[in-house]
């Protein structure tokens, strides 16, 4: 299990289940990396900021995270961490490698609007 | 605006703001770091730390939550991920504004922001970043299972990645500006020893091209000024650090030719009561332990500072 103050997805049950009772929902699928750490701390910070986003990250080597790694919005992707945007269930945005405060914010803002 | 008063204020929270921050609290001293980003700096982008003395082996994100923490219990307040909208080093009271609204005053500032990797800031780079072009070899690496790589750079970080990647990719390709390596010797040998590496030099990448992912470089030959393209799955990039000083580019502290800034032997920039440490200063090794020596230093001569005035 990642060592974060996040929700963690364990499960493909529960990632279905996540996001079908969920209308926003961020996933950041990594490991414990140096590239991956920074965006879970930005997450945590986000988590009080948009309490209508539900963030949860998930053990890249997971077996059940293919619900992420083979998702076609992921295709190309060579960097960790895959960060994976859902509105009502749907896909809106995936991010490859470390992205910062700022731009988690500015993707938050653009597809989860308040 | 009213402000919130401080001692210290401890600008860059990586393991010289955080010794900062352990010195000054433990000394009474009421102390904030912020940080724009996460706390620890560089350390977090390191996957493993041999070299730290006293500690045998850990992970750049164990030391930086131990020191983190070993700061908050002696009393230091720390904020992360806020932007940094300004910093008034002149005058007795210095201040700093961070998001736009909430306004902090000390009696001294540690100006200690770190470093960033070097980008190459050429067409391609951004848009492929982490669909093919990486600066984490122990990140990504295993995406690169039998492919063809480049990596970039000649110092002991590009040589050893360079090393390192070939458990993943079936040939690592060097390319390096100069006619030699800058890395110790015994880097440049294990590679050159290694039958899956080999070296294009004197050159430089000039684009990245790829649809989805990267698919090729394009490369110019410094010497004969010859540009070809190569096809290529991946691009490691390891060309050295710079400092984190963009926001004092308009501001009276002292920076060097390199925008690092430049102290006395007090760790004390041109500015009376702004103290610097870590890897934004002019120095030559930066390392764990060095920004951990600059932290001290600079908080404890903070403190004699506040103390005499």
């Amino acid at each position: 299990m990642l060592q974060t103050n996040l929700n963690h997805v364990e499960t493909e049950a529960q990632y279905n289940e996540i996001l079908q009772n969920n209308e926003n929902v961020m996933i950041c699928c990594g490991r414990m990396g140096p590239m991956c750490v920074p965006v879970y701390d930005a997450m945590e910070d986000l988590e009080k900021e948009y309490p209508h986003v539900s963030f949860y990250d998930m053990e890249f080597d997971n077996p059940d995270a293919h619900v992420i790694r083979n998702l076609p919005e992921c295709r190309g992707f060579m960097g960790l961490p895959f960060t994976v945007y859902y509105k009502n269930g749907k896909v809106v945005k995936a991010t490859t490698s470390l992205q910062n405060y700022e731009q988690i914010k500015e993707i938050l803002d653009a597809e989860f609007s308040k | 605006m009213e402000s919130k008063k401080y001692d210290i204020i401890i600008i860059g929270g990586g393991p010289a703001g955080l010794t900062a921050g352990i010195y000054s609290s433990r000394a009474k001293m009421k102390t904030l770091i912020v940080d724009t980003g996460t706390i620890g700096g560089q350390m977090i982008l390191t996957f493993e730390i041999a070299n730290y003395p006293g500690v045998e082996s850990t992970t750049g994100f164990q030391l930086a939550k131990t020191m983190k923490n070993q700061a908050k219990s002696f009393g230091c307040d720390i904020l992360s991920n806020v932007r940094l909208t300004d910093v008034e080093f002149k005058g007795k009271t210095k201040s700093v504004i961070i998001n736009n609204k909430d306004k902090y005053s000390g009696k001294a500032i540690i100006w200690a922001t770190g470093g960033r990797s070097r980008m190459l800031n050429i067409p391609g780079e951004k848009k492929f970043k982490g669909r093919g072009i990486s600066y984490c070899a122990t990140c990504d690496g295993d995406f690169f299972q039998d492919k063809e790589i480049i990596v970039v750079g000649g110092g002991n970080s590009a040589l050893e990645e360079a090393v390192a990647l070939t458990k993943y990719a079936s040939k690592v390709t060097i390319v390096h500006e100069f006619d030699h390596f800058q890395a110790f010797e015994h880097a440049v040998e294990e590679a050159k020893k290694n039958p899956k590496i080999d070296f294009i030099m004197e050159s430089h990448l000039q684009e990245f091209k790829g649809n989805d992912s990267l698919e090729k470089v394009v490369i110019k030959n410094l010497k004969s000024g010859k540009i070809t393209e190569k096809r290529i799955d991946g691009v490691f990039i390891f060309v050295g650090y710079e400092a984190n000083n963009d926001f004092l580019k308009d501001k009276d502290i002292k920076l060097n030719d390199w925008h690092e800034v430049v102290v006395n032997g007090n760790y004390e920039t041109n500015e009376e009561g702004v103290f610097a440490a870590g890897d934004a200063l002019a120095k030559r090794y930066r390392q764990i332990t060095t920004a951990v020596a600059d932290g001290t230093i600079a908080a404890l001569n903070a403190i004699e500072f506040i103390n005499r005035n």
